[in-house]
């Protein structure tokens, strides 16, 4: 009898831990004693990156479709040309260009000393292969779909190459940053070959990715001669490793881990290059009068959120573009709406809503810094009359539902870019545009657009797409709250992380301090 | 043959599931604070006079999302248990009862939705109905709850059957549904009783369980499962998030289970 009243105390406590989860591990771990050995210089100059995922798709950097294994990858490879931390091209195999004066040909002059890590030096022809194996469409869309505009790419001596295209692209360079490979080689998949400042190792699945640094790169060397990546997927393991000192170095940190962490970490805090909002469908009703969308602007309370669910960290914006971006980012539409629920209830009565209204919020459940956005919206609209209904999907059912199927009212996700450029952040605002999952309709706007693509004058484009942000935060197209923060723990004593406007990791300015 | 005599399990478990009980609902009537109400207190503080069970990460006061979740978490275990039980005995009659060829499919199909863990099926009749209301999660694990209930029945129903009252009732030219419903029915409580304490009880688990997969209860409203899963995060930085709903889950279960004990063992001292 006494038994089965101890087995039932046993159950019901266990069921208790299975729900908790992994996390009531973590709490009676002592954090172990630092071994005073490991504060004196560092006998072995290498460090452990913790990263969230297994690079188990192609390692092939033309056929790589996750951002987690382009984000590795990027120490490994290099094209024409690399970009730089603040949003800038700079030459990289290419050590100089030309373009015509129609747009049509560009002439690249090849550096010279530049080898592939197994130590052949790069030719015209290695160029030429891989840009063709790029824009190669004999199968259907090529690898890198902006290539389809390039009518020739050709070899004119050992160290020129010229590309010409069908029409002229005042993005196309931008994309030659397409990996350039040695011509011929067929082991990418596995065994990777470029020209970065870091060599591939090996890969362990599921376990670790081994790079160490490449002796012979043409440009300013690596600091460390080893970064072992070691994956590791529960966040709360993560927390662990970190704490224990098994890994040095890791990004993407979540805000709560990120005020967890020890003394031995410190936080480097970037901008994601990502707007996070209320994308709102401005076809359905009542969102399809700009004055609710402007009301919802005015009823939100854009710090509460930062606050409250960023725990602080987190960058506001006023339109579709991120900071990050640099020179086409506008600070000023930033303050376009501050928060005022007088003037949201005025708002919705002109547009004759006086009591407000019932409205539904569409969120990703496994993104849960949108789903605590929307709840604190969902809170922050009671007060105008507003009266919402979180509808959590799994992420499959948000991008056929929501993105393709364009079957929501509202929905909190973070968009981002395709490419570093502010033509990939605001195209999908353009009526035609197939990915314009908020219905976006502006006769204003699309003709911008129009002008911005066609334009060749930097400043000249710049001032245009300001003006498309302009458009976008006057009109109220969707309720932009921040760009939110990118957090990296980084051990004491290593220093140089540098971010860019790219969903990449560049380790090759990380060293240790003297 | 009735025995109203309380054993120790049966007192502790009432008194036990009668507190928790009065505690949900004065849940439903008045709650310390508003219990979606952000930044009634500091974010992520603990355990205080103000706030007794501290605060969650939006400042929202723990103990009243406890209170208001455990409404929800018990109306739902309750209303789950009622579609299991009402359809289960119903099931149980009818092929326990009659047995033959209706009794073979029945219960094979029984047999069929057993072998699925219940979870799994759960989540399968969810996904088809749609996510993201309550209802639906009732409507899904009633379902799921019903063939475990009609195995108990079944088998008391067989067992009566063929028992002397109920033959004399036959006699008597009794309709089938006065034998079933007063002769039969009353008769299986015994069995039934448990059954339904402890299908309650999986029923709290397997809200909470949906929940805290994300795919019961929706935000903002509170349940306790989805509020285990909000803790979970923060366990090293604000352990009694988990701990106040985590044992509110452990006392509602056990309580309850108590009574079940107590039940069975009140009719095994009688036989």
């Amino acid at each position: 009898m006494k038994k089965r009243l101890t087995a039932f105390l046993l159950l019901a406590a266990l069921l208790c831990a299975v729900l908790t989860g992994c996390g009531g591990g973590s709490a009676d771990q002592t954090p172990a004693e630092k071994d005073p050995s490991t504060d004196a210089a560092p006998v072995a100059n290498e460090i452990t990156v913790g990263i969230a995922n297994d690079l188990d798709d192609s390692l092939d950097p033309h056929k790589t479709v996750k951002a987690g294994t382009r984000e590795v990858m990027f120490n490994v490879f290099e094209g024409l040309v690399k970009p730089t931390p603040d949003g800038d091209l700079t030459p990289a195999i290419a050590e100089d260009y030309t373009v015509s004066e129609d747009h049509l040909t560009y002439t690249f002059t090849l550096r010279e000393g530049v080898k592939f890590h197994n130590g052949d030096p790069v030719t015209a022809e290695d160029v030429k292969y891989s840009i063709d194996r790029c824009a190669d469409d004999s199968e259907g869309e090529p690898l890198v779909p902006a290539f389809l505009i390039i009518r020739e790419v050709q070899v004119v001596d050992e160290k020129t190459v010229t590309i010409t295209l069908t029409e002229p692209s005042n993005e196309f360079l931008s994309y030659l940053t397409a990996a350039i490979l040695p011509a011929g080689y067929d082991g990418q998949d596995t065994a990777p070959i470029g020209t970065g400042p870091f060599k591939f190792v090996s890969r362990a699945a599921q376990d670790t990715i081994v790079l160490e640094k490449f002796d012979e790169y043409w440009g300013d060397p690596a600091y460390l001669d080893k970064v072992t990546f070691k994956i590791v997927e529960n966040a709360d393991s993560l927390m662990m490793s970190l704490q224990s000192g098994a890994i040095d170095l890791c990004n993407h940190l979540p805000t709560t881990q990120a005020l967890q962490l020890s003394d031995d970490f410190y936080i480097v805090e970037g901008c994601m290059s990502l707007v996070q909002a209320l994308y709102v469908n401005n076809a359905v009703a009542p969102f399809d009068d700009v004055r609710v969308r402007q009301a919802l602007c005015y009823a939100t309370d854009r710090q509460q959120i930062i606050d409250l669910a960023f725990d602080g960290y987190g960058s506001l914006v006023g339109s579709s573009m991120y900071p990050t971006l640099g020179k086409y980012f506008d600070d000023s539409l930033t303050d376009t709406y501050t928060y005022d629920t007088a003037k949201a209830k005025e708002l919705l009565a002109e547009a004759g809503y006086p009591d407000g209204f019932d409205m539904t919020m569409t969120v990703p459940s496994n993104y849960p810094q949108h789903v605590d956005t929307a709840e604190v919206l969902a809170e922050q609209y009671k007060a105008v009359g507003i009266n919402v209904e979180i509808i959590p999907v799994e992420w499959n059912s948000w991008i056929s539902d929501v993105y393709v199927g364009r079957q929501y009212q509202t929905t909190v996700v973070g968009v981002d870019a395709s490419a570093m450029t502010a033509r990939a952040m605001l195209e999908r605002f353009n009526s035609q545009a197939g990915n314009n999952f908020v219905n976006y309709q502006n006769d204003e706007y699309d003709a911008l657009f129009q002008q911005a693509i066609t334009c060749y004058d930097d400043a000249e484009q710049t001032a245009l797409y300001k003006q498309m942000e302009k458009n976008l935060a006057d009109n109220a197209a969707n309720v932009y709250i921040q760009a939110p923060a990118d957090l990296v723990a980084v051990r004491k004593g290593l220093e140089g992380f540098q971010f860019y406007p790219l969903y990449v990791m560049d380790l090759s300015t990380v060293r240790f301090a003297q | 043959m009735k025995n109203t005599r309380m054993n120790g399990y049966l007192k502790a478990g009432l008194i036990l599931t009668g507190f928790l009980t009065a505690l949900i609902i004065l849940g439903f009537f008045w709650t310390p604070y508003d219990p979606e109400a952000m930044m009634a207190g500091p974010k992520l503080q603990g355990p205080t006079w103000q706030h007794l069970m501290g605060t969650d990460k939006f400042g929202r006061d723990i103990f009243s999302r406890v209170l208001q979740g455990a409404g929800t978490t018990f109306t739902i275990a309750a209303s789950v248990v009622a579609i299991g039980a009402v359809c289960g005995t119903a099931v149980g009659a009818l092929t326990g009862y009659f047995g033959g060829i209706v009794d073979e499919a029945l219960m094979r199909l029984n047999d069929a939705l057993t072998a699925f863990p219940s979870i799994l099926l759960a989540l399968v009749i969810i996904s088809i109905l749609g996510p993201g209301s309550k209802y639906n999660v009732v409507l899904a694990l009633g379902l799921v709850f019903i063939p475990s209930f009609a195995r108990v029945t079944r088998t008391a129903f067989a067992a009566l059957r063929d028992v002397n009252y109920v033959k004399s009732a036959r006699l008597m030219g009794a309709s089938r549904r006065r034998i079933l419903l007063v002769h039969i029915l009353p008769n299986t409580m015994q069995v039934l009783l448990p059954a339904i304490t402890i299908g309650f009880n999986n029923a709290v688990l397997a809200e909470a369980s949906m929940s805290f997969l994300g795919i019961g209860v929706t935000p903002p409203d509170a349940s306790l499962g989805y509020m285990l899963s909000e803790a979970q995060g923060m366990f090293i930085a604000a352990p009694w998030y988990a701990i106040g709903t985590g044992v509110t889950i452990v006392l509602l279960v056990f309580g309850v289970g108590l009574i079940g004990e107590g039940l069975q063992r009140r009719d095994k001292e009688v036989d």
